[in-house]
Order: C-alpha cells, then structure tokens, then sequence
C-alpha cells in the first residue's frame, strides 16, 4: 500500500505515456515530468505568498491577509488575477526586445534547475551524471538575465539594482559551489540521485545524513547563507531593498511580467532549499528509519516546506546588510572558511571512522571559526554595543 | 549531420554575426553569450556533458558578466554613432581566414591521423576527474598555479589604483 503511494507518480506518469505508440514514449514521459513540476512547484508558490504574508505579519504583530477566501487562503487567485489583467507599461527609452525577453530568460533558468532534482525514489526528470554542474549552470545563466533586466528597462534604480545583484550572485556563487563540492568528495559522484542514494542508509534507525558530520555541517550552514544570498532574500535584498533602489532591477516592471519575477524569486527558493535537502538533508529520503514508509516524495516538500518557513523567519527577523559588509563577509570570513571546510571533508574521508575523526574535524573547524571571528572583531574595532535613539 | 546540429549551428552563427554587426555594445555582448550557449549545446549534443556544463557555468556565468560589467563601468554602453566596419576590414578578413584554414586543415587531417575511430566514446564525469587526477595533474596544478598569480596580480593592480586616488 506505502509502497504504491511512494511511487504513485512515477505510475501516473507510465500510464499516460502507456496511451501512445512506443516510438513517441519518451517524448510524453519528458513531458508528463514537466508538466508535472510546472504545476506543481507554482501552485506551491502561490500557497507560500499568502504563508510568508501571514507568517510576516505575525512577526509585525497585524494580521496579514484575511479578505479572500477562508482565512485569506484565496489572496494568489486574486492577486495572479489582478497581475494577468494590469497594464503592461513599458518605459518608451526602453530596450524593448531585452526588455521583454528577460524575465522569460530567467523564468526558464529557474525551471531548468528542477529537472535534476530528484525529488522523490525514481522521482527526477533527468538523471544527469553531472547533474549538480547542470544546476549551477543553469543558476548562472539566471544572473545574467536579471543584468539584462536592470539594463535594459533604462532606469538608474533598476541598473543599480542590477550591478548589486550580479556582484552579490557572483561573490556568493564561489560559496555555494565550494560548500557542495565536499558532498561530491565524499559522495564520488556529481549525480544528485546517488548524493540521496549515499544518504539514505541508516545505523541505529538513524540515517547518514551528510549535515551530521562537522564539514557537512558547516558546509551546510555556509550553503544556507549562500543560497539566501543568491535568491536575494532578506538580509541579502540589497538588489530589491525597497527603502533605497523602489524595487532594485524589476521597477520598470508591472502586470504579468512581474508576476514572472516575483515567482522565479520564489520558485529559485524551492529549488536552492530542494538541493540544499538534497546534499545535506539526505533528499528524499526519511529522517529515521522507522518513517520510511512514508511516501518519499512527502519526505522532499517537507523538507523544502521547512527551508521556506526558515527563509520567512529570518526575513521577518534580520536587518538588510550593508554593500561593504555583504561583500567583506562573502571574500574574508566564508570563502576562507569554505576552503578550509573542503580541506577538513579530505581529512574526514582519509581518518579511520571513529570517536578520534569526528573530534579532530569539529575542533579544526570550530577553531578556525572563532579564530576568524575574533581577528575580524579587532580588525573593524568593535567595541562593546551602543545603542543610540532619537532625542 | 542531423537537423539537432543545425538549429545549433544557426544559433551559434546567428549570435557570433550579431555580435559583429550590432552597434550597442551591451546588445553585442548579449549576442556573444548566445553563441556562447550555442556551442554548449553544441557540446552536449556530441555527448561531452561536463564540456558543456562548464562551458555554461564559465562562459555564460562568467565571462559574459565579466565582459558586461567592464562594458557598464567604461562608460561605453552608448551606441556608437559610424558604421560598424572598421576601417581595417580587409586585413582582419584575412587574418581570421588564415586561422580558420589552419583549423580546418589541422582538424581534417587530425581525422585521418585516427583511423576507425568512429565509436563516440563514452566520457563520463568520474573518467575526467580520474585523468584529471592522475596523468594530467601536473598541467593542472601548473594551470592552477598560473590562475592564482593572475588574480593575485588583478588584486595588486587594482589596489594601487585606489592608492593613487587618495
């Protein structure tokens, strides 16, 4: 019965493909796969606008949208109305063709990520053997569509915002790859199915998740920072920041290619926090044994659903940062420690398994953490905390 | 040669040519970044897959923003107003004639120099990295090393001019 739910989609998607001459089989296969994620994973953003409103407004203590449907449930189907019917204004100095083909360019790069996630047991569309090269590729091409974005629509708020987010994805980038390349050493394989498949194994009902090893763990919380950083999520929105650039590289948009904006922002959040699961949380696979009979695929939106309410937690919580100090922070405290993370997950693969291993790579790791921290305090000279108000 | 092949070559032509003849430079770097992404998928469609992959993450990721950032911060983003022909046309006609007659003739005769080879050997990421690793780690640490010199000369550049600011 679990079983059969477990790869109930896989099934579906055979059925389908069953209705048509074996010659065309793989093509509707491919297609029921993509059809699939592009239902799926934007109706999932429309459920998360209307939790991140709410959840935003119970960390500002006000009630967040209530008006449509039950309980406000209902704000997407009005607010995707309400964005298919506006006017499409575009700037008369803009650049009219790279105006319009950038956010289909970045709409696309964002999809194109989803298709090596595996996002169930046999639930991916592709089955790369570089699959993790194709996902940053492909998270690269999005920066160039959102300079093309700030460029083309001519608008010094827009340009700003633009050269803020290509030098903001870029310095992050280096991070983001470095943190998930100790995952490919230990895993011996680029291949995202065989990142969970290493995972999915358990000692004492608990599984081997890469997250409960000191370089996974660091490598984790270094990915997690770098991840909001390259969806330009708060306190990374320096690109958007409302109170400086109006909406930093898509000002000079409205109606639906807006919405195309505002949703490749949410869908590049499932699919970074999809593969962060993937490399560090162990996919799709059940956090003890005693659950694995649970649908896999169950286990992954879980997973990714967690890392969204995350990201609307610290959203809610931290300040915006400064230019200096995003970019100080990115060059000087998490790439030196990303390099050394990389070194550690060496040493972690060459010791003997044991007590000795995990206690040396914690205490290097942790060292070099508070090591960095400090020599960095005495360098900014911070002194103790002042607060200063109003007078 | 498949119709797969020569939507690519389109792609691939059609962005190098528009890149000659558009007159915005942000419009021809634009354009360079489509060929660029013509050859990668011109990449994989021969089955190199990591080949095309970094050629995505490096030339599309990177070059094309590198070329596009030194484009904005230059102050040459306006449309130039003369033709786009340089005066020197015919001469850089035929340098670039000369090095595609030396490619080609290397390339025809590079196919004779291996007879039967008409399998498409499978390459995978794990046989790269093991070549990588193992006979050729030597170029590679040298290229490494080369790498590292040059960003630590970028940096040393760039910290004088701010020297000289002040």
């Amino acid at each position: 019965m679990f079983s059969k739910l477990d790869q109930i989609f896989v099934v579906l998607q055979h059925w389908v493909a069953g209705f048509v001459p074996v010659s065309l089989q793989p093509i509707v296969l491919a297609l029921v796969g993509v059809v699939g994620i592009v239902v799926v994973f934007p109706a999932l953003f429309a459920l998360t606008t209307v939790f991140e409103r709410k959840g935003l407004g119970r960390i500002q203590n006000r009630l967040g949208p209530n008006r449509v449907g039950p309980f406000g449930f209902f704000q997407p189907v009005a607010d995707g109305i309400k964005a298919l019917t506006k006017e499409d204004v575009v700037p008369f100095n803009a650049d009219h063709f790279v105006h319009f083909i950038s956010p289909v360019v970045l709409l696309v790069a964002v999809f194109m990520g989803f298709a090596v996630l595996p996002v169930g047991r046999n639930m991916q569309l592709v089955d790369l053997d570089a699959g993790l090269l194709f996902y940053f590729a492909m998270g690269a091409s999005s920066e160039l569509a959102v300079f093309m974005a700030g460029w083309s629509s001519r608008n010094k708020y827009s340009l700003l915002g633009a050269m803020r987010a290509v030098a903001q994805m870029i310095s992050y980038e280096v991070i983001l790859l470095l943190s998930s390349v100790a995952v490919v050493m230990m895993t011996g394989s680029l291949s995202l199915v065989k990142i969970v498949e290493a995972q999915s194994q358990y000692t004492w009902g608990l599984p081997h998740w890469y997250v409960f090893t000191p370089w996974g763990l660091l490598g984790f919380i270094l990915y997690a920072i770098a991840a909001t950083a390259e969806t330009n999520r708060s306190p990374f929105d320096l690109p958007e920041g409302e109170s400086e650039l109006v909406a930093g590289y898509f000002t000079e948009y409205s109606g639906f290619k807006f919405a195309m904006f505002f949703m490749a922002e949410y869908l590049a959040m499932f699919s970074v926090a999809g593969l962060g699961a993937t490399l560090f949380f162990g996919g799709w696979s059940a956090p003890v044994s005693a659950l694995s009979f649970v649908p896999s695929w169950i286990w992954f939106i879980a997973k990714v659903m967690v890392a969204i309410f995350v990201f609307i937690w610290v959203r809610g919580t931290l300040p915006r940062l400064r230019q200096d100090q995003l970019m100080n922070f990115a060059w000087k405290f998490a790439l030196p420690l990303t390099l050394l993370n990389l070194m550690v997950a060496g040493l972690w693969r060459f010791m003997n398994p044991g007590v000795v291993r995990w206690v040396v790579c914690f205490a290097i790791l942790a060292g070099a953490y508070v090591l960095m921290a400090r020599v960095g305090m005495k360098r900014e000279k911070f002194g103790p905390r002042s607060y200063r108000y109003a007078e | 040669m498949n119709v797969v092949f020569w939507i690519f070559a389109v792609i691939t032509l059609g962005g190098a040519l528009a890149a000659m003849m558009l007159r915005s430079l942000v419009h021809s770097a634009l354009a360079v970044t489509l060929a660029f992404a013509g050859l990668a998928l011109m990449f994989l469609e021969l089955g190199a897959q990591f080949a095309g992959f970094a050629q995505i993450l490096v030339y599309i990721g990177a070059v094309a923003i590198l070329v596009v950032f030194a484009i904005l911060l230059t102050r040459s983003s306006e449309e130039t107003g003369s033709g786009v022909f340089s005066p020197t046309w015919l001469r850089g006609l035929v340098i670039a004639a000369a090095v595609f007659a030396v490619l080609g003739w290397s390339i025809l005769n590079s196919a004779s120099a291996l007879p039967g080879a008409t399998v498409t050997p499978q390459v995978d990421v794990k046989q790269i990295g093991d070549a990588l690793m193992g006979p050729y780690v030597l170029p590679l640490e040298i290229v490494a090393v080369l790498l590292t010199s040059a960003l630590i000369g970028a940096v040393i550049v760039a910290m004088h001019e701010k020297e000289g600011a002040e």
